[in-house]
């Protein structure tokens, strides 16, 4: 067993774990940032297409009192306003760093580039060309990373635990991949940076390891959650035909830069006929959106797959060609040229919006635990903003990665507590293998994924949940007697049954969160209780008392705009 | 493993650590037009062998550049490499330290334990 010391464990490498280990180095404390894949390559922002908002004001004037106030209407009277406050007010000094940084936003002429985003009130997206925003933010911040002798870094490492004493986070207990070691880790402050929980879904647009890894690790240490109930579908991930090394969200910078038409299976424009006319415009909200394509492939209205189509044939190949370069070549190589045909999309598992309950320092219940980025719940109510997702890796990594290293600062010592040997010699006996009639761990992930798109998709009823919550009870009584093929190194096996731990224990707090909100709200819909009831305006905390979960409640904190500025 | 498909595509894996024998294994599928040779090892991995190592993050997008591996002897990304009709024979890395079946050694040195 391998033993390591540090100020501030960062679990996950994506744009928030990357940003708050330049933030906390930066502090002054030693950090080890880690990933159970590669150290950033994995997670959502190296998938981002697009845009990042922040109120830069290069286009035209903007203010980050205008930002809050679209991302305050496009959260559906859940935002928690202080959150959101610290997500607009320090937008633009991230941005602006990143551009120190050389990330190459988009420039035109002596300015930046921002588009106009759905539920933005002016232009202020910025991006990096062709569709390479993720892998842009992404490599900025290794290569940023890497200049810190402070920091770390460490790949194929799984974090099973956290390690808790006395109501104190004192690291983590981990698995490394490649050699099936046990290591445990000891830190004065551990940031969760672990992105969300969109693997749930069949249909999702996430990387391999958005399992909900953090919020699980978070609540088994004690930590609350809030919102959970509150998944965004992208509406227009792409559905048909099949492409190849093309991600399903690219649809929305081609929307983003030259409008487009959704259309339904008889070829008729239909989102007005659901509240919100297009007009050859990108204007329609994530929540709106998916609501009207499912609604008209239920009425019989689809496109061949189930979906809708989306069609850019009134662009001429020019204007195609020079908003998207070498994308079109990509497209020809798979067969698609727009202008002859519309390609089909439909709803998909995208962001979270609940996650991990902190406070202004991102600082969880359980003292020495934060949070970052899409892991943070909170900022963004019931539906996220298009362009916050960047933004808020950006802004919560940085303030969280300070308030870990102040923590650490605060500690003299370090140590493993006493159920430290007693979680890594659990990790030695998974690695060790055992025999059972279950389906592995890998099929039940899969059945997982199924039954969460159909039961407690964007479309839910009592029926459903309950049926939901009774599969996954099963599953979860299953869990201990699953078999795993022994073996010490990279057993992906192993690796499986950790992770269906976390999404087990995720899914419930997404189906009881969902069964017990009697109303529909931006990304929770309810067929059975259609349109939003004023008497649910608060946000539901999640806790674990005794091993199960239980729902509380918690008044929305607002803040007064104006008098906040002043 | 479906009967009716008309055509058939065969995955032939290396499988092992640098301590086992060398070794390959047989999948077959149901050639459907538009798959990637990654979409058909995460099928190996979800339907018929969870044992199967093999390294990605992104899924589709070819943005992780973690799914390098050979196919037919020619170094690819599984993600943007198109399943076809007939055999192919996927190896790992043949450069890098074999670590276990299609897994190779690819994490920067300053990222290792």
């Amino acid at each position: 067993m391998t033993h390591l010391e540090t100020d501030v464990l960062i679990v996950g490498a994506g744009g928030a774990g990357m940003y708050a280990a330049i933030s906390a180095a930066r502090a002054g404390a030693r950090v080890i940032l880690l990933d159970k894949s590669l150290v950033g390559r994995s997670g959502a922002t190296v998938m981002a297409q697009m845009t990042v908002a922040a109120s830069v004001g290069e286009e035209e004037p903007d203010d980050w009192r205008f930002h809050l106030k679209d991302t305050i209407a496009a959260g559906r009277g859940l935002v928690n306003e202080n959150l959101a406050r610290l997500l607009c007010e320090n937008a633009p000094a991230r941005i602006r760093e990143m551009e120190d940084w050389k990330v190459g936003w988009a420039r035109k002429g002596n300015h930046l580039t921002q588009v106009h985003a759905p539920g933005h009130d002016r232009k202020r997206c910025v991006y990096v060309d062709f569709l390479n925003t993720g892998p842009a933010v992404s490599k900025t911040l290794r290569t940023q990373v890497n200049h810190h002798d402070g920091i770390r870094r460490i790949s194929d490492l799984i974090v099973t635990d956290l390690l808790v004493e006395d109501g104190r986070a004192l690291g983590a207990a981990a698995l490394h991949l490649e050699s099936g070691q046990p290591v445990g880790i000891a830190a004065k402050a551990t940031i969760i940076a672990t992105g969300g929980l969109t693997k749930l879904y069949w249909r999702n647009s996430a990387s391999a390891n958005m399992g909900g890894d953090g919020y699980a690790l978070a609540l088994r240490a004690g930590a609350e959650l809030i919102d959970m109930e509150f998944v965004q579908f992208f509406p227009i991930g792409h559905l048909a035909p099949r492409l190849i090394g093309m991600d399903p969200i690219m649809w929305d910078p081609f929307r983003y830069k030259l409008g487009g038409k959704l259309l339904n299976g008889n070829m008729e424009e239909f989102t007005q006929n659901y509240g919100t006319a297009e007009d050859g415009k990108y204007v329609i909200t994530r929540d709106r959106a998916t609501y009207a394509i499912f609604k008209e492939a239920q009425a019989g209205r689809g496109s061949p797959h189930g979906g809708a189509y989306l069609s850019f044939q009134h662009i001429p190949a020019e204007k195609l060609r020079e908003a998207f370069g070498p994308v079109i070549d990509r497209l020809a190589a798979n067969g698609i040229d727009l202008t002859e045909t519309p390609i089909e999309v439909a709803p998909i598992a995208h962001y979270h919006m609940g996650g991990i309950r902190v406070d202004e320092r991102m600082a969880s219940g359980v003292a020495g635990l934060f949070a970052a980025g899409e892991a943070v719940g909170g900022a963004n109510g019931a539906n996220r903003l298009s362009g916050n997702a960047i933004t808020e890796a950006l802004v919560f990594g940085e303030i969280a990665g300070h308030s870990a290293a102040t923590h650490a600062k605060g500690i003299e010592d370090v140590h493993l507590p006493d159920n430290g040997r007693n979680l890594l010699n659990e990790i030695d006996a998974i690695l060790n293998g055992r025999d059972g009639e279950d389906p592995s761990p890998s099929i039940l992930i899969g059945e997982l994924q199924e039954l969460m798109q159909r039961d407690v998709g964007p479309f839910r009823t009592a029926e459903g949940l309950e049926r939901a919550l009774g599969r996954l009870a099963e599953m979860k009584a299953a869990l201990p007697k699953l078999p795993i093929s022994g073996g010490r190194v990279f057993n992906l096996e192993a690796a499986d049954w950790f992770e269906l731990r976390n999404m087990l224990l995720v899914a419930e707090c997404v189906a009881r969160g969902a069964s017990a909100r009697t109303e529909s709200r931006g990304a929770h819909q309810r067929e059975d209780y259609p349109g939003l009831d004023e008497s649910w305006t608060f946000n539901q905390v999640y806790s674990l008392q005794g091993g199960e979960i239980a729902l509380g409640r918690a008044d929305v904190p607002r803040i007064d705009i104006d008098e906040a500025a002043a | 493993m479906m009967e009716t498909a008309k055509e058939i595509a065969r995955l032939r894996i290396r499988r092992g650590t640098v301590d086992d024998p060398e070794r390959y294994d047989l999948f077959d599928f149901a050639f459907e037009p538009g798959q990637s040779v990654l979409d058909a090892l995460r099928w190996i991995r979800g339907h018929s062998d969870p044992t199967l190592a093999v390294r990605f993050a992104c899924i589709n997008a070819n943005a992780c550049k973690e799914c390098v591996i050979q196919v037919n002897g020619k170094t690819s990304y599984a993600c943007t490499t198109r399943l076809v009709p007939g055999e192919m024979t996927i190896t790992p890395l043949p450069n890098k330290r074999l670590v276990r079946d299609l897994v190779t050694d690819t994490v920067p040195p300053d990222e290792r334990l």
